[in-house]
């Protein structure tokens, strides 16, 4: 493949020139437009789940996501038509209205932009699940996990090749789960804590932040330490 | 830990013959531990994971999608009771309360004993012969509570059409008997096509005009093409048998009553493409198809129809048959390869389309039953002839699936343009009990609805498109003015909602959103500004999801907005 290869293209107006193969989000940023995203992470797999950088490309039947879509010779792209927005809000407020997004700083600044209503969907069924607090190192709260995928593709191919989450469920129902549900401890984890380091939301969350946040203190989360591991090694 | 049985000898020793293949195999594998224990016991997952080198969290996550595994105990034998629209509209609803108050237990639940459960199910195929259940292996049509517990003979479609080509041999013949299906015609066409050069017989079903049955209607002849041109090998050639478009069941009858045609158009499109290697995928549910096509396999096999130098042809063929394990979603096709390949039923993001990145990654062609039937023939009578058929942009005989409130449902196999009209008056005996008609559903749950005034609509590919509807799968479902339409809307909207794989939030969180609106419509306690709440999520999940499943979950229930908005309470409430 030629490398030097480049594509012409018009976005929201502005021509601009690429290299091939890059994506409509890379070359929308390479004219500073800013399309919004939310499952996007340099570090894990493009599925293109989010739909949210959605564009209108001229001719074509559906939007297309951007973060997927290579940029094609002579394309005429809008990032920001009523189309778009239109999506780009409904999705927002699905999504708010599924999972806990107030720890989001990200999502919060998206529902802003696209003038979201936080209770468009009244009555609707929430994603919600108490904190799974099984082991030392981080919390799993899963009323704020948005189902971007980014845990379960670094826990595998992405990053550690340790294979220790997975998806389960179906539809809305779907959830980040282990073998059986088994705690962390008991699961393949070696806690390497990439999972947490892409986490979009604090649906994972180191435990000494999650404690701070709570109001503890670093010397009672050391406590706190001491006595578990004295529990443990009695029990065992 | 609760309930975990130690593993089986039977499972040990499936897995032991099958450790070689690895991942491909986890569904079938998943399925037999299912068949043993009637769950999945984390033992026997756990000894899988082991022999096929799969990680253990993935196995749950399979586990968990498809709806006919279970990580719990559930009970021996499952009756499960069909709920979509051509069940619905007969009482499909009232007999899972019957049943369930007769074994005292709620749905999902298994009876003390261990021997029942209930359950609602997606789409039997059995619409014709509703309401439809599925005991255990056997399928029951026209169901009551009484012929649940007392099951009779398996349910068989009605079939029209004169002249029949599709389905001129399906009811008439042994359908095991490779002698008879000689006699009628069978293994003619794919005698003629092995003496051709491959680009000759891809040109010849190109100039057939024939599309895919599938739904998507996409010509046949060019997908072939893009996938014969690739220099890349293994290729592989997928029959999708996942038939679940709800209101559709002319494939479960086309492999149940003659499944060498079947395999005659699979041996002749692998041909055409080089691939040596077949799967047919069949939903989970068809428990009776399965037990046809498998037998026909090993007689075709047997007989020198597959396996090495077919015919003294030198084209060396074989197919694999693949059971799906209850998930709508897998008839999309690249969700079927991700299922065949022992993962979860996710879609994935096209481009790359199968022709060139397909089942294991390879170049891949995928037919719909129907489509594979339709190449049979086209060998068989030459392009010329079959263009006779049909008409200039629909192009050869087509299947209906008529079901509802109808005098004759059953197959139609239509071979002259046809209205809508004709098609449900003329052919199939009008509404029944000489009531008036109140919608029909077209296409499907994917589909759209049509109202009584839109039925002069030619049911061609051009015809459709020109009054905004879609043949999809030829599924026609009629409702009479009794019928509670907003009961209705609810089971589609419920239908999307269980069958969503979850990937794209627009389709994930959508069909949820959907479904809770139909669900307080249903009630009566819709809420100012629900019709809007509800355009902006068909207009987001049509616009924007990642497959067919979530671009289509909104367009019967849209449609009927559009044509009947009286089926939507609208009532403001005042805002005071």
């Amino acid at each position: 493949m030629a490398k030097d290869k480049t594509i012409q293209l018009t976005i929201d107006g502005k021509e601009c020139r690429v290299p091939e193969g890059t994506t409509l989000l890379e070359a929308a940023r390479s004219l500073d437009i800013n399309i919004p995203v939310i499952c996007l992470h340099e570090a894990t797999t493009s599925e293109g789940l989010c739909r949210q950088c959605v564009v209108e490309v001229e001719g074509w039947g559906r939007l297309a996501p951007s973060c997927i879509t290579p940029a094609e010779e002579g394309q005429v792209v809008l990032t920001e038509s009523e189309r778009v927005i239109r999506t780009r809000r409904t999705i927002l407020e699905m999504l708010n209205a599924s999972v806990d997004l107030s720890q989001s700083a990200a999502l919060q600044a998206q529902m802003e932009r696209y003038e979201v209503d936080p209770n468009r969907f009244p009555g609707a069924k929430k994603r919600e699940r108490e904190i799974l607090d099984d082991n030392p190192f981080y919390i799993r709260d899963y009323s704020q996990c948005i189902l971007c995928w980014r845990c379960v593709q670094a826990c595998a191919d992405d990053m550690q090749y340790t294979y220790a989450l997975a998806i389960g469920g179906r539809g809305h129902d779907s959830h980040i789960t282990t073998f059986f549900d088994v705690p962390i401890p008991e699961s393949t984890c070696v806690f390497c804590g990439n999972c947490v380091g892409v986490c979009p939301t604090n649906a994972l969350q180191g435990k000494t932040e999650y404690l701070l946040e709570k109001g503890l203190q670093h010397n009672e989360i050391r406590a706190r330490r001491r006595q578990e591991r004295q529990d443990k090694r009695r029990s065992s | 830990m609760f309930n975990d049985p130690p593993v089986s000898s039977q499972l040990q020793e499936y897995l032991d013959q099958n450790r070689e293949r690895g991942r491909e195999m986890l569904l079938p594998a998943l399925l037999h531990t299912q068949k043993i224990h009637d769950f999945i016991p984390p033992a026997s997952a756990s000894a899988i994971g082991a022999a096929l080198n799969v990680p253990l969290a993935d196995i749950f996550g399979v586990i968990e999608f498809y709806s006919m595994l279970s990580s719990q105990p559930r009970a021996e034998t499952s009756i499960r009771i069909c709920t979509t629209p051509s069940c619905a509209s007969q009482g499909s609803g009232e007999l899972v309360l019957q049943t369930c108050q007769h074994l005292g237990v709620d749905i999902g639940e298994a009876t003390r004993d261990g021997q029942y459960i209930v359950e609602e199910v997606e789409c039997l195929g059995l619409c014709d012969h509703a309401p439809g259940v599925l005991v255990g292996d056997e399928m029951v049509g026209e169901a009551t509570l009484e012929k649940i517990f007392i099951p009779g003979d398996h349910p068989r479609s009605q079939i029209y059409g004169d002249p029949l080509y599709l389905m001129a041999r399906a009811g008439e013949i042994d359908p095991l008997s490779t002698e008879q299906f000689q006699e009628k015609g069978g293994f003619e066409g794919l005698k003629k096509v092995l003496r051709l050069p491959p680009e000759e017989l891809i040109d010849m079903v190109t100039n057939s005009g024939l599309t895919g049955r599938g739904g998507a209607g996409f010509p046949t002849g060019l997908k072939w093409k893009s996938c014969a041109e690739v220099d890349r090998f293994p290729k592989y050639l997928v029959c999708n048998e996942d038939e679940s478009e709800p209101g559709t069941f002319k494939d479960r009858a086309l492999i149940e009553g003659d499944p060498f045609t079947i395999i005659e158009g699979m041996i002749i499109a692998a041909y055409a493409v080089g691939a040596g290697k077949g799967y047919l995928y069949i939903r989970g549910e068809y428990t009776h198809s399965h037990q046809v096509i498998s037998q026909a396999l090993e007689i075709a096999g047997r007989e020198g129809f597959l396996g090495k130098d077919i015919l003294g042809s030198g084209f060396d063929f074989e197919i694999e048959l693949r059971s799906g394990a209850g998930a709508y979603i897998c008839g999309e096709e690249t969700a079927l390869f991700e299922s065949i390949e022992g993962k979860r039923g996710f879609p994935r993001v096209k481009p790359p389309f199968p022709t060139t990145h397909g089942l294991f990654n390879q170049p891949t062609v995928i037919n719909n039953v129907e489509t594979l039937a339709n190449v049979a023939l086209i060998c068989k009578i030459g392009s010329e002839e079959y263009k006779k058929l049909g008409s200039e942009d629909s192009a050869g005989p087509r299947l209906f699936s008529i079901s509802g409130d109808i005098n004759l449902p059953g197959i139609y196999e239509i071979t002259q343009p046809i209205t809508l009209k004709d098609l449900i008056y003329e052919k199939a005996g009008g509404v029944r009990h000489g009531k008036e008609l109140r919608a029909v559903l077209l296409g499907g749950a994917a589909g759209k609805f049509v109202a009584p005034d839109q039925l002069d609509v030619l049911l061609t590919t051009q015809g459709t498109r020109e009054a905004g509807l879609s043949l999809g799968s030829g599924a026609v479902v009629v409702f009479d003015e009794d019928v509670d339409m907003k009961f209705v809307l609810h089971g589609l909207g419920h239908f999307f909602a269980h069958e969503s794989c979850g990937k794209c939030y627009p389709c994930q969180l959508g069909t949820q959103r959907q479904a809770e609106i139909l669900d307080r419509n249903l009630r009566g306690q819709a809420l100012p500004g629900d019709i809007e709440r509800l355009e902006d999520v068909i207009a987001t999940m049509t616009d924007s999801s990642l497959c067919g499943l979530g671009q289509t979950a909104g367009s019967a229930i849209g449609s009927a907005i559009k044509i009947c908005p009286e089926y939507f309470e609208i009532e403001e409430v005042s805002h005071g």
